[in-house]
């Protein structure tokens, strides 16, 4: 079969702002044929959305394409003038981006947006493109299809968007879809979907991709080819299924060892249960609203000293809003929270410097929380002056410690936020929560934002810290394998409240809430196949496309449950199960029927 | 949305209201008495005590300031002291003259900056850019009076094409009208047009840089139409605020121009009255202002609301 797309020695640099152009991709080759997905991956900065942009004849602000051919059809994109690549994007080749809440126009109704291209490249007419878009959410499974594009996209859920995005760029059928990270912002349960999505399009059209991620798991799933690429270098190409099971160079096999597998179970030792008014942090009966909406309900959470709690679980589920209750940026409706022992005020209003100080917050926006206009010294410098009365040569020594502290040089706190990666950036947040000497760090997403590779180093650095320093960490994330590799006792939160919470260990091993059940099974394996697999379990039919409603009434998770029981778990609370003490699990189902699971067919039959 | 309306309306009402007090307390600590400049220097004492009786000068300043607010509240703006007539009478005509004058320039001046505006983001960095910012910022550089006096100079005594005074008569036609203000207009067309022409482009270039635009330029949508249907929609919001302020400005903020111009508009019969002690016409005139400020403001947060979907469509 003849190649859709041969690129050949693709070169592209880049200017930092102010400086010389460097370059940024060297010399890559690589060809696609029609209805084969390639893969690129690599850490960020490895030149993998460069390259899949630069099929499009496009290069982002400060880069250009130096060198190489991108031939499209025998034709090369980059020697086409203004006209003739316009009418090459969106049409021949389409481009799905990370961010769909970003990536929708705020201001035009969705079916404006999806329509636009055809439109616009005289393919079909207004009304014939908005009838094909239709039919395009009914493919997609996406919930009223004949109305959700009159919708604004702040009106409907991220991953309901991200398969509006998937519509957008088939609205001309394209021979080419470049997807860069489409799945990367999502709840595993979520990405799911996306990606059967993906797949049952590029089968049915025979519609040829370039899949960019920096998630072998994922690609595993949708990949036909994969080519490794850091520094702007190839590092190995080969069939998806010799990268995965037969990885040839020494970088594959370490980013293979980067995704982190869920740890073997029982390895924790059994903890004793202390008595309540010993533990470092206690949230009791904790309810928390925004206005009228109640978002927590009668949450109850402990954490000792030196100890990692993980939160877990999908976006609208509260985790942030624990940790906002938590760091008194929310006061409670409901409910305490005490600090050894003695309750603290609801509102950080209320709490005093030192109060103030034992709790620290870190926000998953490094980007967003460091201000672009003052000098890491700066930033750190303010804490050390608010909490600790410090004179400006004590601030200086310190900056200079905390710095090393998160291993970093020194000579950074004359440097600003923009001029530091990623990862970076986030070690800087970590050191101004440690400024004020804090005993316990609320974490909320922080590692959510970065590669696999350098994710992994800050949660190794956030151990070393703990082991040094003694702080205790709630760790809050979506990312179940992070949790279960970090936390000691994880909480399982689900619509507000807590369904399942002990050792990690025990929570990670039946018997298991159903949500928690679902989340485990979601969490793409680094095998072919697995997607496929675990479509076809029960969790996964039941309850895996629907989002999380929150109730008052019954156990919130019942419209997802596999063996939710009718009249029981949508009428009462459920019921605190203790297989053994310290694991909790709010189910109306018996211990017994949790370890083995209920058979569906037998409920469905029942019923 | 009707409640977000509501509460802007209520805090323009209190803007209102503060204003209020501000004239008020500010038109007392004028120098000087407005019976002694009424009745002139020379005029003896007693005379002059009659007259402070007679205007209600000597009743305490609290009670003035209720008598002039329950005025205001039905419409009664009081009676001038200089000329002893109905106040509303007085700004009758220099009114319909100041809002004829802000009327043309904003029809004029408006579209021009946002399309200049517009322009600059499109061509950003480039030499075309530059000298829309350049010429802009010029124009507002200038004092007023002297933008006027050369374009007097330019088009009235050289050129002899425009009158060098606007001539308003009522019985004037709606041509001759709007030719004799054609020098006022330009010369506030240059005060208001670097400001909002920025504004346009830096909004616009700020909207430019997100995921969406990009999103449209790998759709294969031309450059034009992702400024004018992707970007501006977007960048609304700041840009209808800085149109209302300087609208505002056409109002309240003339004076300088309607004095080089001898243009019988409402700034100067402010100023006028200032300079005669006349206190009720400079409170009413101030009220005016105001009202004109809290209004145009207003209509620009609600303009501003419709523009965005998220605050149009809430529950």
């Amino acid at each position: 079969m003849r190649n859709l797309l041969e690129v050949k020695n693709l070169c592209v640099q880049g200017r930092p702002p102010g400086g010389e152009y460097v370059p940024i991709v060297k010399g890559i080759d690589f060809s696609i044929k029609p209805g084969e997905v390639l893969a690129l991956i690599g850490e960020s900065g490895s030149g993998k959305s460069t390259i899949s942009l630069s099929t499009m004849g496009y290069a982002r602000p400060g880069c250009r394409i130096s060198k190489g051919e991108v031939l499209l059809n025998g034709e090369d994109v980059l020697l086409l003038d203004k006209q003739s690549r316009r009418n090459l994007r969106g049409e021949k080749v389409a481009y799905v981006a990370q961010s769909a809440a970003a990536s929708f126009n705020p201001s035009l109704r969705i079916n404006k947006q999806v329509t636009e291209a055809p439109t616009l490249h005289g393919i079909m007419k207004e009304d014939e493109a908005v009838n094909h878009a239709v039919e395009l959410y009914k493919s997609l499974d996406l919930p009223n299809p004949e109305t959700i594009g009159k919708r604004y996209p702040h009106q409907v859920s991220g991953g309901q968007l991200q398969r509006l995005m998937a519509a957008m760029a088939l609205s001309c059928t394209p021979d080419l879809l470049v997807l860069d990270e489409p799945t990367t912002a999502l709840d595993v349960t979520t990405q799911i979907e996306v990606l059967k999505a993906f797949k049952v399009i590029i089968s049915r059209e025979n519609t040829a991709a370039i899949y960019v991620s920096h998630d072998l798991a994922v690609v595993a799933q949708v990949a036909d080819q994969i080519m490794v690429l850091r520094n702007g270098e190839m590092v190995e190409q080969g069939s998806t299924e010799q990268i995965i099971n037969h990885p040839r160079h020494e970088y594959t096999k370490t980013l293979m060892s980067a995704v982190r597998q869920t740890p073997p179970c029982d390895q924790a030792h059994e903890e004793d249960q202390a008595d309540a008014d010993s533990h470092l942090l206690g949230v009791r009966n904790l309810t928390a609203a925004y206005g009228p909406v109640t978002i927590l309900r009668d949450v109850n959470v402990v954490v000792d000293k030196m100890e990692t709690i993980g939160v877990i679980g999908e976006s609208g589920c509260g985790k942030s809003t624990m940790a906002r209750v938590i760091s008194g940026i929310l006061p409670p409706v409901v409910g305490e929270i005490r600090l050894d022992g003695s309750v603290l005020p609801g509102a950080v209003k209320g709490r005093s410097r030192e109060e103030l100080k034992r709790i620290q917050f870190v926000f998953q926006m490094a980007d967003v929380a460091l201000n672009p206009r003052q000098t890491i010294g700066k930033i750190l410098g303010r804490p050390l002056k608010f909490y600790h009365d410090m004179n400006p040569a004590q601030c200086k020594e310190r900056v200079g410690e905390l710095l090393e502290l998160v291993e970093l040089p020194r000579e950074f706190a004359k440097r600003f936020p923009g001029e530091l990666s990623g990862g970076q950036k986030q070690r800087v947040n970590l050191a101004r929560a440690l400024a004020a000497e804090p005993e316990v760090i609320l974490c909320d997403e922080v590692t959510s934002a970065l590669d696999t590779v350098v994710a992994a180093s800050v949660i190794r650095l956030l151990e070393s810290l703990q082991e040094r320093l003694g702080v205790s960490y709630v760790f809050i994330s979506h990312d179940l394998s992070t949790v279960a590799a970090f936390a000691d006792r994880i909480v399982v939160l689900y619509a507000g409240r807590v369904v399942e919470q002990g050792p990690t260990s025990r929570v990670l091993s039946p018997p298991f809430h159903p949500y928690t059940k679902l989340l485990l099974s979601s969490v793409p394996e680094l095998r072919q196949g697995w997607l496929e697999d675990v479509a076809e379990t029960q969790e996964a039919r039941s309850g895996i496309a629907r989002d999380v409603t929150l109730s008052a009434v019954g156990c919130p998770f019942t419209d997802r449950c596999p063996m939710s029981i009718k009249g029981v778990c949508d009428t009462q609370s459920a019921p605190i199960r203790k297989p053994v003490a310290g694991h909790e699990i709010a189910c109306h189902r018996e211990i017994e029927e949790l370890i083995t699971g209920v058979n569906l067919a037998e409920v469905s039959a029942s019923a | 949305m009707t409640g977000l309306i509501f509460r802007r309306l209520a805090i323009g009402l209190v803007t209102m209201w503060a204003v209020s007090l501000l004239v008020f307390a500010s038109t007392e600590i004028l120098p000087g008495d407005v019976a002694e400049s009424i009745l002139g220097k020379e005029a003896p004492d007693d005379v002059i005590a009659a007259m402070r009786e007679r205007l209600g000068l000597n009743e305490p300043a609290h009670v003035r300031y209720w008598d002039w607010l329950s005025g205001l509240f039905v419409g009664d703006l009081g009676v001038s002291l200089g000329s002893g007539r109905e106040i509303s009478e007085l700004i009758d005509d220099r009114l319909w003259n100041t809002v004829r004058l802000a009327s043309v320039t904003a029809i004029i001046a408006v579209p021009l900056a946002v399309i200049l505006g517009l322009i600059s983001a499109m061509r950003a960095g480039t030499v075309m850019d530059r000298s829309i910012s350049i010429g802009t910022l010029c124009m507002i550089s200038l004092p007023e009076f002297f933008v006027a006096a050369l374009l007097v100079y330019v088009f009235a005594v050289q050129l002899r094409w425009l009158p060098a005074l606007p001539i308003v008569r009522p019985d004037q036609s709606l041509w001759s009208s709007l030719t004799s203000i054609v020098l006022p207009v330009m010369t506030l067309t240059f005060a208001v047009l670097a400001h909002m022409a920025r504004m346009t482009r830096n909004a616009v270039i700020n909207v430019l840089s997100s995921a969406y635009v990009e999103m449209a330029l790998l759709k294969g949508v031309p450059n034009w139409r992702i400024i004018l249907f992707h970007a501006f929609p977007n960048a609304l919001s700041p840009i209808i605020n800085v149109i209302a302020l300087n609208l505002a400005y056409l109002v309240a903020g003339v004076v300088i121009v309607e004095t080089a111009f001898g243009y019988p508009g409402l700034a100067r019969l402010m100023v006028d009255a200032v300079g005669t002690r006349d206190v009720p016409l400079v409170q009413a005139c101030g009220m005016i202002f105001c009202a004109t400020y809290v209004l145009l403001n207003l209509l620009a947060d609600v303009l501003s609301i419709l523009s965005n979907p998220r605050l149009r469509t809430q529950k």
